[in-house]
């Protein structure tokens, strides 16, 4: 009934091709917006931002990251994790290297280098493909782990090989280091997390979106039509390094604080990551933030039932969480292969038509 | 969205009883590839503190409680049990696991909350005057190499000038952090080291295990932790190495770790900074108030094993720095704050140990504003698989703070540096 195109007319060009066509869904991500910018950073508590809020943000540039990759250009990457670590790495030298540098340069020139890391990584899917190009980026994840557990250099040669963020500011305002205010992390990740999306948005429904699409529905039709498939595939990786590093690098400064690269960034986030974006939706933007949203907070809201609201042991709670939360993910995958952004996208045809479906 | 935050608040209001108690959160991890460790020491330290409440009524009156969180040796999940049990009065925090450590060290100084880590954790927070809500005593990895490397000179008569030895460790913060002090030991006393990274979690060790079989080593030492102990000492078996030459730490001394190597363990031995066995007063209290009446953690089958001891010990020392907080303060109901000035003035004495049922359990000690790391001794102790239990082959003895000490004061002022921070104690 509210939610149709009829009655709202397009009188330019860029009203026509904008991101939200129907009104109803331009007045919710402005609702969004404005709740996320400026209701949330008032009431927001340590627990909301590091347990909650912060990890589900930064996972969710993550995701769009490598939905760039595989959802959008078709190219497989075990490499998440390893990709998130130079990120981190980076952004850990140019802080402890730089220290009167602003630390969103940092993480913008963290994300740059990964993405230059990343495209050396992808040059050989110009040769191989699907299972075989999972094994080389699977090498890289542990290349990357493994160069950056041996070569002391990457953590100024501490006793531990543990990397530590010391404190930076943003305006004033601490936004790494143990005295951070609950919003200004949360802040941080948000702008950060908004700018990516709005640029991944933007990208994919461009030309170059069109190139990957077309790469990863058939890449000899695509070269055919003209897609080189040399610029499309490496344009894929080096930007979706950009936003893995941006987001390891979030990850380690904002987030965590102290990061040990075999714990935090090993193959498990890998595989985190790629089951973020398989339960979210490939190829979608919103399925990026469904899928991080729903393997961040399904955890621990289970934690909080669970253990918070049932008293139950701990240990139990664990294992039960495991076997609800991997339950749940096959329960959804039979129901709707294509994931959640698709039940989204379902719920949005039948509101169109509602309440008259015939 | 909205349920969630519901269902939130409501789980943190059910957990909060309004009454005055003690809190002790616990980091615990009962799951994943190292719970073998998490479970014996997390039913340690929640054992102790039911005894104090069924045997004494609490600490000074007030009753104790444990505040267990599931972290799965994982540091994300760690940090959202610190920021879920931080604000419940948590007095002093216990991860088992360096790698939360490293990650609340910023934190916990942050909120004026002590941490104590045992025999883990960032070494060089032995240093009080950079630390402040940090604590490491009674010993530490570095110690625990020192101590290492005593034993090798004891046995060879003063004497270990070229002879091999081989470290096998698991390659994280924790299995790191003693190469610099092994690294410098070898230099002193001129003998050869070899350096063998296990990766996370450690079950495979094929390679590792064929370079020492390839090299022999005279010795082998061992940082490991959870599964990798087993693997390790059932390797070494494999290759027949020598097993009274196979010397772990602390953590890579424990029950779980040997038993599934059978007979083939048979003279491992393991360095420890308290006794083993449940051959103490204090068990028979435990068995009476807490194994008797059903009230015992877990499973309840962990009792006198080595790393339940340990989880035992240090509750038993976080019970001495509340009892001797509410001394200072003159309230038997403490903050955090409160805490981390009784756990700066512990004093443990073998008369304290004796009276609490546990005569000669650990090294008597005092901690100060600069020393917060205890006295760093430790004995040796020696499987003996027909009996199945750990026996002490050396009387508790001091490592070389002549060599761990400089290189203490170079981490500590390089965190200090790092951080801009002031030195206290002056």
């Amino acid at each position: 009934m509210i939610y149709r195109e009829s009655g709202d007319f397009s009188e330019t060009y860029p009203a026509d091709s904008q991101t939200f066509p129907i009104k109803f869904d331009r007045y919710r991500y402005y609702a969004v917006l404005v709740v996320a910018f400026l209701i949330i950073p008032f009431f927001i508590n340590d627990y909301w931002a590091n347990a909650i809020l912060v990890p589900f943000l930064i996972y969710a540039i993550a995701a769009i990251g490598l939905n760039i990759l595989v959802g959008y250009c078709g190219q497989v990457s075990l490499g998440t994790g390893g990709f998130m670590a130079v990120g981190a790495y980076a952004c850990y030298k140019l802080m402890t290297a730089f220290p009167d540098i602003s630390i969103v340069l940092h993480i913008l020139i963290s994300g740059g280098i990964t993405a230059a890391v990343v495209t050396l990584f992808g040059l050989p899917s110009l040769r191989i493909k699907g299972f075989y190009l999972a094994v080389a980026t699977l090498a890289a994840q542990f290349f990357l782990v493994w160069l950056f557990n041996r070569v002391a250099w990457f953590y100024n040669y501490s006793a531990s090989g543990q990397i530590n963020a010391p404190d930076r500011t943003v305006f004033g305002y601490l936004v790494t280091g143990p005295n951070t205010e609950a919003w200004a992390k949360y802040m941080i990740c948000l702008v950060f997390l908004t700018f990516a999306g709005i640029i991944a948005r933007n990208m994919t429904r461009g030309s170059l979106g069109r190139k990957w699409s077309a790469i990863r529905d058939m890449d000899i039709a695509a070269e055919i039509i003209g897609v080189n498939p040399l610029s499309a595939k490496l344009s894929a990786f080096a930007i979706s390094g950009f936003f893995i590093g941006i987001s390891g690098a979030l990850f380690f400064s904002v987030y965590l604080g102290a990061v040990e690269v075999g714990e935090a960034f090993g193959i498990q986030k890998s595989f985190l990551v790629l089951f973020m974006i398989i339960i979210g939706g490939l190829g979608s933007i919103f399925g990026s933030f469904a899928g991080a949203a729903f393997m961040v907070l399904l955890p621990v809201l289970l934690k909080n039932i669970l253990v918070g609201g049932l008293g139950w042991d701990t240990a139990l709670a664990a294992h039960l969480e495991f076997i609800i939360v991997g339950a749940l993910i096959i329960v959804f995958l039979i129901a709707e292969p294509h994931g959640l952004a698709q039940l989204w996208r379902i719920a949005k045809e039948k509101l169109r038509l509602w309440p008259f479906p015939h | 969205m909205k349920r969630l935050a519901t269902v939130t608040v409501a789980a943190v209001m059910a957990a909060a009883p309004v009454m005055a108690d003690l809190v002790f959160p616990s980091l615990s991890y009962r799951t994943g590839a190292y719970a073998a460790g998490g479970i014996p020491f997390a039913d340690g330290y929640a054992d102790y503190m039911t005894l104090l409440n069924e045997r004494d009524g609490g600490i000074g009156g007030v009753m104790t409680r444990i505040l267990e969180c599931e972290t799965g040796y994982n540091t994300e999940k760690g940090v959202e049990c610190y920021e879920a049990t931080k604000g419940e009065g948590s007095l002093v925090y216990q991860p088992l696991s360096t790698g939360i450590t490293y990650q609340l060290i910023p934190k916990v100084t942050a909120d004026g909350i002590p941490m104590h880590t045992m025999g883990y954790g960032r070494t060089s927070a032995a240093n009080g005057k950079v630390f402040s809500n940090v604590f490491n005593y009674p010993a530490n990895y570095w110690n625990g190499a020192s101590l290492v490397v005593n034993h090798l000179l004891d046995i060879n008569g003063g004497d270990i000038k070229g002879k091999k030895l081989s470290l096998v460790y698991h390659n994280s913060g924790y299995g790191k952090e003693p190469i610099r002090t092994f690294e410098e030991l070898a230099s002193k006393h001129g003998f050869e080291l070899t350096l063998l990274a296990v990766d996370h979690p450690g079950q495979e060790q094929k390679s590792q295990w064929l370079q020492i079989r390839r090299e022999r080593p005279d010795y082998v030492t061992m940082w490991g932790w959870g599964v990798m102990n087993a693997v390790a000492i059932q390797e070494a078996a494999n290759i027949k190495f020598p097993m009274e030459n196979f010397i772990g730490v602390w953590w890579s001394g424990s029950e779980n770790a040997v038993l599934p190597a059978g007979d083939g363990a048979h003279g491992y031995k393991a360095i420890t900074f308290h006794n083993v066995g449940s051959d103490f007063p204090v068990f028979d209290d435990l068995a009476k108030y807490v194994l008797d009446t059903g009230k015992a953690a877990g499973a309840g089958d962990q009792i006198g094993t080595a790393i339940y001891n340990r989880g035992f010990y240090a509750a038993m020392l976080a019970a001495e720095a509340v009892k001797t907080a509410q001394k200072i303060h003159g309230v038997a109901d403490i903050t955090p704050a409160m805490m981390r000035d009784g756990m700066e003035a512990l004093e443990i004495t073998e008369a304290v140990m004796t009276d609490l049922g546990m005569p000669n359990f650990g090294p008597s000690f005092k901690v100060s504003c600069e020393n917060h790391g205890g006295p760093g001794t430790g004995a040796v102790a020696q499987w003996d698989a027909t009996n199945k239990k750990w026996s002490l082959i050396s009387d508790f003895a001091e490592s070389d703070m002549s060599v761990i000490q400089p290189l203490i004061d170079a981490d500590s002022a390089a965190y200090a540096a790092e951080n801009s921070m002031e030195t206290r104690c002056n």
